[in-house]
C-alpha cells in the first residue's frame, strides 16, 4: 500500500515582525490560498490536513480546532502536530506518513505562527520542566548559547566565524521577497552589535516573526497530474535525543549526527556534499550554522568555519545554504520548519525565482528544536526507486 | 491617539494551581541536598552512565535504574554562556540580574551535566574544564535553589 510522495504546491505568507492586520486564522488562510493556486487545486481536492504551531507562544489551544474556516479544515479529517522548534518539519513528515500509507491521496499541510502575540521567552520557558530546569532557566539563546562555547572550546572557532554565517544568510535574504529581515550587515557590524549571550551578538540570531507557509502533498497516483516537475519526497528522519536540559552533549548535535545518517543512508547517499546541491537549514543562530553541517557530514568536525569562509555555502559555492535567508531573517516558528521545506521544494521545482540555485538534483530541509531536537526532509528532483 | 490596550490575563492574588509530582528518585535528591548538602545521582545497570538529574529510566537502554551514587559536590565548567540582556523570570515576575554566569556543571562522578548559575565575581576565571563548587543557601527548602550558585575555586 505504501506510495511515493510528492510535493506539488507551497505557499508562504510575506513574513512581517508583526501582522496586526489578520488574527490566527486569516494569516493560515494567506498561505493556504497560495498553496492551492501554486497546485491549482481546490480545498474540495484536499483529503486531509495536518496542522501545527507551538500553542505557549499565542496562548490559544487546538488550533486544529479554531482555524477551520481559514485552514479549509471544515468537515475534513484534520489533525495537529506539535513538537517545539521542530514543528514546521514535523507537520511535513506527518503529511509525508498519511499520503505514503496510501489512505490520502492529497494531503494539506499547514504550519504557522504569530510570535508578535506574545512573550517568546516566557512562552519557551513553560516548554522546560519546572523543577528542575525552570528554575535557573535563561531563555532560548542560553542554551544555544553553551552549545556555540563548547564547540568553540572544542575546535578553537571564533566569533567572527559565526559572523560570517550571519552575514552569508542575512545577503541571502535580499534575495528573498518573503523574508521578514531584508538588510545586508558586515561582519564587523555583527561583532559589534549588542553581546546577548556570550558567545552571541544580536545579530547571530534569528527575529520574532507572524507568518505562515502550506505544503501540498500528493502521492504518485497523481503527483505528475497535478504538477509536470514536482518535488519528491526521498527520506524523512526525526531525532529527539533528552530529557533535561543538562543531558545533551553541548558542541555536537548528536540528533542531527544521528538523523541525517539515517537520511543519507535510506537515499544512498554516500557524499553528502557532493551529491547534495542546496540546504535549507533551521539555524536560530549562526553558530548553529558551523556546528550542524559537521553533524551532517558535509565536513569534518571543526571544518565548518574554512569551509564558510571559502564561499562554499554562498550563492553560486558549492553547496549553497539558506538560499531564502534562513531563520536568521524570518522565524514564525510553527512555521519556520515548513518554510524550510517549502524553499527546498521549489528549488527542486525550479520555482525559487531570484534565490534559485541551478540544477537541483537533491536539497535538504530541517526543523530544529531548543531541546536540541532534529527534523530533516530529504527532497529529490527524480522519483525514488 | 488613544493609548493601545492589550488583554493581560493575571490572577491577582491568587497563585496558580500547578502542584508538581517529582517522584521518588526527585524526592530522595531533594531531601539529601536539603537535610544532608549531599548530591545524589543515580547510575545506569547496563551503559554504567550516571545520570544527573537523577530519574527511573535510561532513556538510551530503557531499563530501569537503582544504583544510587553521590556526585560532587565539587565539579567543573561544562559548558557556560555568560546573559548580558535582561528578561522577566517567568517563575517569579522578577527581572533576572544581568550580567549572570549560566553554566553546565559537571559534578565529579557524574556523566550529565547539571543546570545552574555561576558567579561572575571574576569573569575571566569562568571558562570550560574550570574547577567549581556550589554555594549553598543557608536555609534549605528542598528545592533547585537549596544551591544559590556556583563559584570557581580556582
Ligand atoms: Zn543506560
Amino acid at each position: 500500500m505504501a506510495k511515493r510522495v510528492a510535493i506539488v504546491g507551497t505557499g508562504q505568507t510575506f513574513h512581517k515582525s508583526h501582522r496586526p492586520d489578520v488574527n490566527g486564522q486569516e494569516l493560515i488562510n494567506e498561505a493556504v490560498v497560495k498553496a492551492l493556486a501554486d497546485a491549482n487545486l481546490k480545498m474540495k481536492d484536499i483529503d486531509a490536513i495536518v496542522i501545527g504551531n507551538m500553542d505557549h507562544f499565542e496562548g490559544i489551544n487546538y488550533v486544529d480546532c479554531w482555524s477551520v474556516d481559514g485552514s479549509g479544515g471544515t468537515m475534513k479529517p484534520i489533525i495537529k502536530l506539535t513538537t517545539g522548534g521542530t514543528t514546521g518539519c514535523t507537520v511535513a513528515i506527518g503529511g509525508y506518513h498519511l499520503v505514503g500509507s496510501g489512505m490520502f491521496d492529497k494531503v494539506l499541510v499547514i504550519g504557522w505562527e504569530k510570535n508578535s502575540e506574545s512573550d517568546t521567552t516566557g512562552a519557551i520557558t513553560t516548554a522546560f520542566d519546572p523543577v528542575w530546569d525552570r528554575q535557573v532557566f535563561a531563555g532560548a539563546i542560553s542554551g544555544l548559547a553553551a552549545e556555540a562555547q563548547a564547540y568553540i572550546a572544542r575546535y578553537g572557532a571564533t566569533d567572527r566565524d559565526g559572523a560570517r554565517v550571519s552575514v552569508r544568510d542575512r545577503k541571502h535574504a535580499m534575495n528573498n521577497p518573503y523574508a521578514q529581515l531584508r538588510k545586508e550587515v558586515t561582519l564587523e557590524e555583527v561583532l559589534a552589535s549588542p553581546m546577548l549571550a556570550d558567545p552571541i551578538h544580536l545579530l547571530d540570531v534569528c527575529p520574532r516573526s507572524d507568518g505562515a507557509c502550506a505544503v501540498i502533498m500528493a502521492s504518485e497516483d497523481t503527483a505528475e497530474k497535478i504538477c509536470p516537475k514536482p518535488d519528491w519526497i526521498w527520506a524523512t528522519a526525526a531525532r529527539h535525543t533528552y530529557s533535561y536540559l543538562g543531558d545533551a552533549d553541548f558542541g555536537r548535535l548528536t540528533s542531527m549526527k544521528e538523523g541525517s545518517q539515517e537520511l543519507w543512508k535510506k537515499a544512498g547517499i554516500k557524499e553528502p556534499r557532493k551529491e547534495v546541491d542546496v540546504i535549507e537549514l533551521y539555524q536560530p543562530y549562526s553558530f548553529g550554522g558551523l556546528i550542524w553541517i559537521e553533524d551532517m557530514g558535509i565536513v569534518g568536525p571543526g571544518e565548518a568555519p574554512r569551509y564558510i569562509w571559502d564561499g562554499n555555502t554562498d550563492m553560486g559555492g558549492e553547496l549553497p545554504i539558506n538560499p531564502s535567508g534562513g531563520v536568521i531573517a524570518t522565524n514564525p516558528i510553527g512555521a519556520t520548519g515548513l518554510i524550510r521545506c517549502a524553499e527546498a521544494a521549489m528549488q527542486v521545482m525550479g520555482k525559487a525565482e531570484g534565490r534559485q540555485v541551478p540544477d537541483v538534483n537533491f536539497a535538504f530541509s530541517s526543523g530544529f528544536g531548543g531541546c536540541f531536537w532534529t527534523d530533516m526532509i530529504l527532497h529529490g528532483k527524480k522519483k525514488p526507486k | 491617539m488613544a493609548e493601545k490596550e492589550h488583554i493581560i490575563i493575571e490572577s491577582g492574588d491568587a497563585i496558580q494551581p500547578f502542584a508538581y509530582t517529582v517522584g521518588m528518585y526527585g524526592s530522595k535528591f531533594f531531601a539529601e541536598l536539603r537535610d544532608n548538602g549531599r548530591i545524589m545521582a543515580v547510575r545506569c545497570p547496563k551503559c554504567k552512565k550516571v545520570y544527573i538529574p537523577p530519574r527511573k529510566v535510561c532513556g538510551e537502554c530503557f531499563v530501569e535504574m537503582n544504583d544510587w551514587v553521590e556526585v560532587g559536590p565539587k565539579g567543573v565548567i561544562g559548558t557556560f554562556t555568560i546573559l548580558r540582556f535582561a528578561f522577566i523570570d517567568p517563575e517569579t515576575g522578577a527581572q533576572k540580574p544581568v550580567p549572570y554566569g549560566y553554566g553546565f556543571i559537571k559534578f565529579d562522578g557524574a556523566d550529565t551535566l547539571f543546570q545552574h548559575y555561576i558567579s561572575v565575581e571574576d569573569e575571566k576565571k569562568i571558562k570550560i574544564g574550570a574547577r567549581v563548587e556550589p554555594v549553598f543557601s543557608k536555609n534549605p527548602t528542598g528545592s533547585m535553589r537549596d544551591i544559590e550558585y556556583f563559584k570557581v575555586i580556582d
